[in-house]
């Protein structure tokens, strides 16, 4: 068994090489080779498997907080109480099936049956899929987060004559977010890994480029070797600016979250 | 769309999703006690405080936490041919595999249970005159499981769910079953339904029983 990375910078259709190792990337400004390299391609594939990330986990703290919210609502009312049925249900549903077979019905079943979401591109059945799936686990540590305030917290806020609307936007939510911050850092790291089922429903992110570089050029150490360095890069970076919010969004004085993470 | 779920009948269940269903619950208990004897292996290698035995074990703990699940399987799938020397099923890979990685998650929820048992109990273990494996086996340990208890059945739901993810590789598990049978018939997307349906009520009434006895267990702080 040889072991040569430069087979990252051989071009993906002639036995030819970059001197730089990219190709097309740099194609423009006349250096490299015409082509895409190996190396064009896993940065492509890492590109997707960013994008597919960053949209999962802005509507996964979309829907996460919003149903996490609902969950803790006070009020004894027909609306009220089916509102935190619903929510409940929700968060049920979409932590007790796997993340592969969820992204199976987004891809397979439901634009059948939702006829505009079939011109709707893979990818982004994939972030619906992921943000679905990790909206539920955000929802239970959205509402752990508030149900850990004290009570006061939200007496005060209706002493001072907030509605519930009011009280949960400035009082409640902007302390529960600032403590589930370390929970939300596993939940981020979470959903760039899950977005590894994306090779599924072939959206060409890195766990795709790793299995087809791996058939194509039977170069497979160096090809996974190349995205887990890719995949510990990201895992690390979103682990560094989730702590760098963390710090930003601490309010002096104020020992709500213990500096110590989990990491 | 019209869905027709009449093709789903008993016939069916023993010839395409018996198999699958075995094996996915196999592999599951398989790696749940794997995974928590050599998880429990790595969380007092950390907590020994000899560098030689925590360095590699936080590393390994760290590396398998920060890799998907789908490309350890691939790894494993591709590296294990060449260190036993000779090709080994996509099933007994995935057995190695998935004993591999939830160590790592096991691990860090024994971490936590160790790491949760007042500091008294250690210290009355060595005042009876424990030695430290002593200490460890009949005193903190027994506690720790205790309470580990729910969090660890949890982490077998999430382990069975991640079962599913052995489709990389091709081994014939319960979603694979759906798959064939789906593809058998003509049927794709009642197929798929029915997988869905079928892990939700699995995973559902684990994670009920999970409750009970979260409410059964905790009692020692």
């Amino acid at each position: 068994m040889t072991f040569d990375l430069s087979i990252l910078c051989k071009s993906t259709l002639e036995e030819e090489y970059s001197p730089i190792c990219f190709g097309e990337t740099f194609q423009p400004l006349l250096i490299g080779i015409n082509d895409q390299t190996y190396l064009d391609w896993l940065l492509k594939a890492w590109g997707w498997t960013l994008s597919v990330s960053i949209i999962g986990l802005i509507l996964a703290l979309i829907i996460g907080i919003s149903i996490g919210t609902l969950r803790t609502l006070p009020g004894k009312s027909l609306i009220g109480r089916s509102s935190l049925y619903f929510a409940n249900c929700w968060v049920e549903l979409f932590r007790n099936i796997p993340v592969l077979v969820q992204v199976f019905l987004w891809y397979h079943v439901i634009p059948l049956m939702l006829p505009f979401l079939k011109s709707v591109p893979s990818y982004l059945l994939v972030s619906f899929a992921l943000a679905f799936f990790t909206s539920a686990r955000i929802a239970e540590q959205v509402k752990a987060g508030i149900q850990s305030l004290p009570r006061g917290q939200h007496a005060a806020a209706m002493a001072l004559g907030l509605s519930t609307y009011q009280s949960y936007r400035f009082v409640i939510l902007p302390m529960a977010l600032r403590i589930i911050i370390p929970p939300l850092t596993s939940e981020a790291m979470n959903i760039v890994k899950n977005s590894s089922v994306a090779f599924a429903v072939s959206v060409s992110e890195l766990t795709m480029f790793a299995m087809q570089t791996q058939e194509e050029t039977s170069r497979g150490i160096e090809m996974y070797l190349a995205v887990t360095v890719l995949y510990v890069i990201t895992a690390f970076s979103v682990n560094r600016i989730m702590g760098i919010i963390e710090r930003k969004t601490r309010i002096p004085g104020l020992l709500l979250s213990s500096p110590s993470g989990a990491h | 769309m019209e869905l027709d779920f009449s093709f789903y009948n008993w016939d069916l269940f023993k010839n395409f999703l018996q198999k699958g269903l075995l094996f996915s619950l196999q592999l599951t208990l398989v790696a749940t006690v794997g995974g928590i004897v050599l998880g429990t292996i790595l969380a007092l290698m950390r907590l020994s405080g000899q560098k030689l035995l925590s360095t590699p074990a936080t590393w390994y703990v760290n590396l398998m936490r920060s890799i998907p699940l789908v490309m350890v399987i691939l790894w494993f799938f591709l590296l294990m041919p060449s260190i036993i020397g000779k090709s080994i099923g996509a099933e007994l890979s995935a057995y190695i595999t998935f004993i591999a990685f939830e160590a790592a998650f096991f691990s860090e929820i024994v971490r936590a249970g160790i790491g949760s048992i007042a500091k008294g109990q250690t210290a009355a273990g060595q005042a009876l005159g424990l030695s430290y494996s002593q200490n460890m086996q009949y005193i903190v340990l027994p506690q720790a499981f205790r309470n580990m208890i729910p969090v660890l059945m949890t982490q077998t739901i999430i382990l069975f769910q991640d079962t599913s993810l052995v489709y990389a590789i091709g081994a014939y598990d319960l979603l694979k079953g759906f798959e064939v049978a789906g593809k058998n018939f003509g049927r794709p997307i009642e197929a798929y339904l029915l997988a869905a349906v079928v892990y939700f009520l699995i995973c559902f009434s684990l994670s009920r029983v999970v409750r009970k006895i979260q409410s059964k267990v905790a009692i020692i702080r």
